[in-house]
């Protein structure tokens, strides 16, 4: 059991979703990206993704574009987003990685990894790596007891939903919308049918991700999946800020308005 | 060797294959099935052929550039891809990929662009086909280009400048990721080199062999024999893949691939991408790339607007590493030099990426001497680059004292 199965296996248990929560690792500096964590914590998440700003990021809207250009800027390294992992881990609570593939590749599959489960990091999420290139992960992430979180899409066939659950642990990342990450002012309608193409075919849980911003949404969204995942609409409370305890209090008013979606009435 | 490669899922030994978001992977799959199913099919490749020929002017010539030869002391061939329509290569990929397009039943095309030859292509073969048009290009390169802005809105394509990260080609290419996965539906990913995921590389491989294929015949017809040399310039590395397929098997025959290597590869200033970077995945595809310690890109930097990209196509990393071909930096300053003398010698304005081929083979005809006969894939024709060429040159007004 990996710490990512002992909080399905709670949420299950409470008859609930879990809650997951993103933000990028430096932004808008590496000590306020931990603070900020640490408030999504405190105010209900129950996991956090770390995210890893990289230069080129394809699966990204606008929102999370720039907190990654501004992290970047201000010289994010991929030892600080280790930092954060630690610092996030050390709450207690089950962390991740959002990367793209290539700064892992460069710093090696294998020292990455062990750099991540040394700092308590419980896996990756992998937007642009899939399974059919995931051979030296796989290796990697079972010698060091990390998941592997990959992502299905309402335009994954059948074989290929099959093909990237098997290969995954921890939970299955449904991304709801054909797009890129962003907040929308609609809930998908694909997403239950996503979720349900996915059940036949895997009992891992699965997490929804993209396009969710808000307790409401969260609500419809926890009622048929295993996680509700929010990233652009919690990066948007801290570029929306005047000052960084305006941007936490907003942080922490939306974490608890999402976290009330969870519970299933 | 390219016969066999690449494999089912695209790779060329390490390099290539898919690094994509799941969201694409299925159109992706669309488009390899199709072009398998388009590349055996009469009527496709008829019409193809049809449309290249009377369309896109294409067989191009091969052309012995005798004053040239004797100034830098070897015999040089021009391919003489300057000639086809819109004054590049690239034309014989996207009226391939417009077609197939047409084929699976996309109305809409998008592109990324850098100089914006392949934009202007693109928009070209949209309007040809009947096809809605999207372009992509960094705003830097809107300002820099701003003429090629204009041919391709001339063209009845919408222009969006990119103004995130550098916002440059590799942006471009970003933000035309970003619409694919919205739109895939409808549209078709007209991407203009032989990178990204498969089946890009070997696809764009296949559309653009014929500057191979035709220069093998043309280069026997002429000479009896095969050269000793073949050299292309390398960006994403379209025309060189294109040139250097037919000649892989003949292994008598050099096969060179001039990088841009900027103010030199040794100043951090280059876009010399196998010759001074590292392997990583960029855009779909394992290759090598411009990168920082973390895995980050880096900016490029070349004189050529078509060469300015900080990744390159993974076959040519495979040719690289099985040391097939041979991959040399031209800096800006010699490429500028190239482009001087064949404008002087032989009354040919070549496009700036042409012109680092040019100046590979300037120096290939030091080191192989008069009898060397070497072939030079001018892909691409100048018009484009005059005003930068004439300020390099100090030839305008403004300039003068």
């Amino acid at each position: 059991m990996t710490l990512i199965d002992d909080l399905f296996a709670r949420t299950r248990a409470e008859n609930r979703a879990a809650l997951v929560g993103y933000l990028p690792a430096g932004f808008p500096t590496v000590e306020q990206s931990k603070r900020a964590i640490a408030t999504l914590v405190e105010n209900g998440v129950d996991l956090v993704e770390v995210g890893l700003p990289y230069s080129d990021p394809v699966m990204d809207g606008p929102t999370i574009q720039a907190a990654a250009e501004t992290a970047l800027a201000g010289g994010t390294k991929v030892d600080d987003v280790i930092e954060v992992v630690r610092a996030t881990a050390a709450l207690g609570v089950p962390t991740v990685v959002m990367t793209y593939w290539n700064p892992v590749e460069r710093r090696g599959v294998d020292l990455f990894s062990s750099l991540l489960a040394d700092a308590g990091g419980a896996g990756l999420i992998t937007p642009d790596l899939i399974p059919d290139e995931g051979a030296e992960w796989d290796r990697a992430s079972r010698a060091h007891g990390l998941d592997r979180i990959y992502l299905v899409s309402p335009s994954s066939t059948d074989e290929r939903m099959a093909l990237t659950a098997e290969a995954a642990s921890g939970f299955i990342y449904a991304t709801a919308v054909m797009g890129v990450t962003g907040q929308r002012t609609e809930t998908s309608s694909l997403a239950p049918e996503l979720v349900a193409r996915l059940r036949a075919v895997t009992d891992k849980p699965i997490g929804v991700g993209l396009g969710v911003s808000n307790g409401a949404q969260a609500a419809e969204v926890a009622a048929f999946a295993d996680a509700v995942i929010v990233g652009s609409a919690l990066v948007r409370c801290l570029l929306d800020a005047e000052d960084e305890q305006q941007g936490l209090d907003a942080l922490a008013a939306l974490t608890r308005d999402l976290r009330a979606g969870m519970e299933r009435s | 060797m390219s016969a066999v490669l690449p494999d089912g899922p695209g790779h060329f030994g390490r390099f290539g294959g898919r690094f994509m978001p799941e969201a694409l992977i299925a159109p992706l799959d669309e488009i390899t099935r199709e072009w398998e199913a388009a590349q055996v099919d009469p009527v496709f490749q008829a019409e193809l052929a049809r449309m290249l020929r009377e369309y896109a002017n294409v067989p191009s010539p091969m052309y012995e550039a005798h004053r040239f030869s004797a100034a830098v002391g070897a015999r040089i061939l021009l391919k003489r891809e300057d000639l086809n329509h819109t004054g590049a290569h690239k034309i014989r990929n996207v009226i391939g990929q417009a077609l197939l397009a047409k084929r699976i039943g996309k109305p809409r095309c998008i592109a990324e662009t850098g100089a914006g030859q392949h934009g202007v292509a693109s928009a070209t073969a949209c309007a040809y086909l009947d096809l809605e048009c999207t372009v992509y290009m960094g705003e830097v390169d809107t300002e820099r280009q701003a003429l090629n802005v204009a041919r391709m809105r001339m063209l009845g394509a919408e222009v969006i400048p990119v103004t995130t990260g550098s916002r440059t080609l590799k942006d471009a290419i970003n933000e035309a990721l970003r619409d694919w996965v919205t739109t895939v539906d409808t549209t078709h990913y007209l991407f203009g080199t032989a990178a990204g995921p498969h089946p890009f590389p070997s696809m764009v491989r296949e559309l653009t062999r014929g500057i191979g294929d035709e220069s093998r015949a043309q280069v026997l017809e002429l000479d009896g024999r095969l050269p000793d040399a073949v050299v292309a310039c390398v960006g994403g590395g379209s025309n060189a893949i294109g040139m250097f397929t037919a000649f892989v098997p003949d292994e008598q025959v050099r096969l060179v691939g001039i990088e841009a290597g900027g103010d030199g590869v040794e100043t951090g200033r280059h876009a010399a991408t196998i010759t001074g970077g590292q392997v990583g995945v960029l855009h779909g595809a394992r290759s090598f790339l411009l990168q920082d310690d973390d895995g980050q890109t880096i900016e490029s930097h070349s004189i050529s607007a078509g060469l300015d990209y900080p990744g390159v196509g993974p076959e040519h990393a495979y040719l690289a590493e099985t040391g097939r071909a041979q991959y040399v930096p031209a800096t800006d300053d010699a490429a500028m030099s190239a482009f001087a003398l064949l404008c002087k010698t032989e009354g040919i304005i070549p496009a700036i990426e042409s012109a680092h081929a040019l100046a590979g083979a300037i120096d290939l005809a030091q080191e192989l001497g008069p009898d060397a006969t070497i072939l030079v894939n001018l892909s691409g024709r100048g018009d484009k680059d005059v005003h930068t060429a004439a300020e390099y040159f100090g030839l305008l007004a403004e300039d003068r004292p």
